[in-house]
């Protein structure tokens, strides 16, 4: 067994003429909760999806438990996937299914288990997010914090040995946000899974992460565990952790000449 | 040496004309896809027959009161040309052909289009725009096989079953008009229907022409929704796009099915 459950090796990945990641290696050892952490548009979720092998690299490699992911077939990626669960942005609950019958997906799809059984899985797992007496309740009928859990739980359902977390503290409130929080330690901690946090919230990130990634213009700007990070004396993490208006990350998107602009009558 | 903007019209027009041939060939892929993936779909049925509910059952109301209409619609028109040439009796003939030869599979498919195509194409659209399909392909589950061979496979039962359903309605209301209202014999009415409608040439015609206008209408709203762009406008766009191209579809479709059992 490799001490690293996910290793990014030299990975360039763009599209459309447009290079989003060059050369980046990270790695992500077993049983921790690693963050990678940069601005909107830097390419994080993607990264999210090239270690699911949703998308494949131009170039560099992905491994997942030893076995490099876009070298898979369909089915090899599909067995790959089973070790996984991920947390989707905004739950990405299935809308038709209730509560319950979205966290027994997974477990009706990939086993034979009998109903009880499933029952009493579904509702262990619903339990340790807090809502198991919603499972009657449709994803209509549920807040952003309460989804989120439930996607949660659907994540863990299956046990998975990494669970990869999309923005999970996006457009919450303070206290679903200390929940998630909270969750994602003890379920990391409790299953001994890894966890991979894709963020730009840092107070919630820094108080659970082990080790986080700052990934700004396609490449590792910086790695450390939070305290190193809170500290750190570079431009771009300083900015980004103490959430500076202006700096290596300009205010102003890239524009021609103001005066210009206002005077010449250009749409 | 020609101008830039003179090729201009040009340049748009190939743009068109390749973007039309490549949906086209992606619509093939998705179609061989779907296909290919069904196997999981019949061995757990009760996916489909879901689906059936929704996409057939559903539609039962529209389809049931449209066939009464057309088939009292048919009736009068068939009874006031005919009455001239001294055949009224032939009435149950002319309805009866019209609607299991045309307008039964015809018509039921364009409101399958309208009713359940659209709604099979906003339903796959919004699921993917909020990334369902995604958490479905990161659960490894497939969602072709999961979510599309399933619907798929549901229009292509439902849509032989409503055409059925509304040609014998559309009867019903021709004979409600034709024989109470208008005072034609009703055993002249039922007797030469059942001279005149062939078993063959007729009624199993008229089912493989629903059958392919089932298989095209479900596979164009299919691929419109999974095709479209994860946000309102696209899924809006997508659903537009659904209607327009099945109707056409089916409308060419019909013309070709017709002209080879004419001819053979």
């Amino acid at each position: 067994m490799t001490q690293n459950i996910v290793e990014i090796d030299n990975l360039s990945f763009g599209y459309k003429g447009r290079m989003l990641h060059q050369g980046i290696n990270m790695v992500f050892p077993r049983g921790k909760i690693v963050a990678i952490m940069g601005g909107s548009g830097s390419g994080k979720t993607t990264l999210l999806r090239l270690i699911g092998g949703q998308i494949k690299p131009n170039k560099g490699k992905v491994r997942v438990d030893g076995q490099v992911v876009h070298q898979q077939s369909r089915e090899g990626i599909y067995l790959l996937r089973r070790k996984m669960g991920m947390l989707f942005q905004h739950g990405a609950l299935f809308t038709d299914l209730s509560v319950f019958e979205n966290v027994a997906f997974p477990i009706r799809e990939h086993t034979d288990l009998p109903e009880s059984m499933i029952h009493d899985l579904v509702l262990m797992k619903l339990n340790a997010v807090g809502l198991r007496g919603a499972h009657k309740l449709m994803p209509a009928e549920l807040s952003g914090g309460m989804a989120r859990r439930v996607a949660l739980a659907r994540a863990i359902a299956l046990d998975p040995d990494i669970v990869m977390y999309d923005e999970p503290f996006a457009g919450l409130d303070p206290i679903s946000m200390g929940v998630i929080c909270v969750l994602i330690r003890t379920l990391n901690d409790a299953l001994g899974t890894t966890s991979i946090i894709v963020s730009h919230d840092v107070k919630e990130t820094f108080s659970i992460a082990d080790y986080v990634y700052f990934v700004a213009d396609g490449v590792v700007a910086a790695e450390g565990t939070p305290k190193d990070l809170q500290n750190s004396s570079l431009p771009f993490v300083h900015q980004f952790v103490h959430g500076e208006k202006d700096g290596p990350v300009p205010f102003h998107y890239a524009a021609g000449d103001y005066k210009r602009d206002l005077l010449g009558f250009e749409a | 040496m020609i101008k830039r903007s003179r090729l201009r019209p040009l340049r748009t027009l190939g743009h068109r004309v390749t973007k039309r041939i490549w949906r086209l060939g992606a619509g093939a892929r998705f179609f061989g896809l779907t296909l290919i993936s069904s196997g999981e779909s019949f061995r757990r049925f009760h996916l489909i027959i879901r689906e059936v509910y929704f996409t057939g059952v559903l539609s039962l109301i529209i389809i049931l009161v449209s066939a009464f209409f057309v088939g009292m619609v048919l009736a009068l028109q068939g009874y006031n040309t005919l009455q001239r040439y001294g055949s009224s009796e032939a009435i149950g003939v002319l309805v009866a052909l019209a609607l299991v030869r045309e307008l039964g599979p015809v018509v039921t498919a364009l409101l399958f289009a309208g009713r359940a195509g659209t709604a099979i194409t906003a339903e796959i659209g919004l699921m993917k725009a909020t990334e369902q399909l995604s958490a479905m392909e990161m659960m490894a589950v497939n969602p072709i096989s999961r979510v599309i061979a399933p619907r798929f496979w549901a229009g292509v039962i439902a849509m032989p079953i409503l055409a059925t359903i509304f040609s014998m309605v559309g009867i019903l209301g021709g004979y409600l008009v034709a024989v109470p209202l208008i005072g034609v014999d009703a055993g002249a009415f039922w007797s030469q229907m059942q001279a005149n409608v062939d078993w063959r040439l007729d009624i199993v015609n008229g089912v493989i022409k629903s059958l392919v206008f089932g298989v095209a209408c479900t596979m164009i709203a299919l691929f419109e929704g999974y095709d479209a762009p994860p946000t309102a406008e696209g899924v809006s766009s997508a659903t537009t796009r659904t209607v327009v191209t099945s109707s056409l579809t089916v409308l060419i479709l019909d013309f070709v099915l017709t002209s080879f059992m004419i001819s053979v």
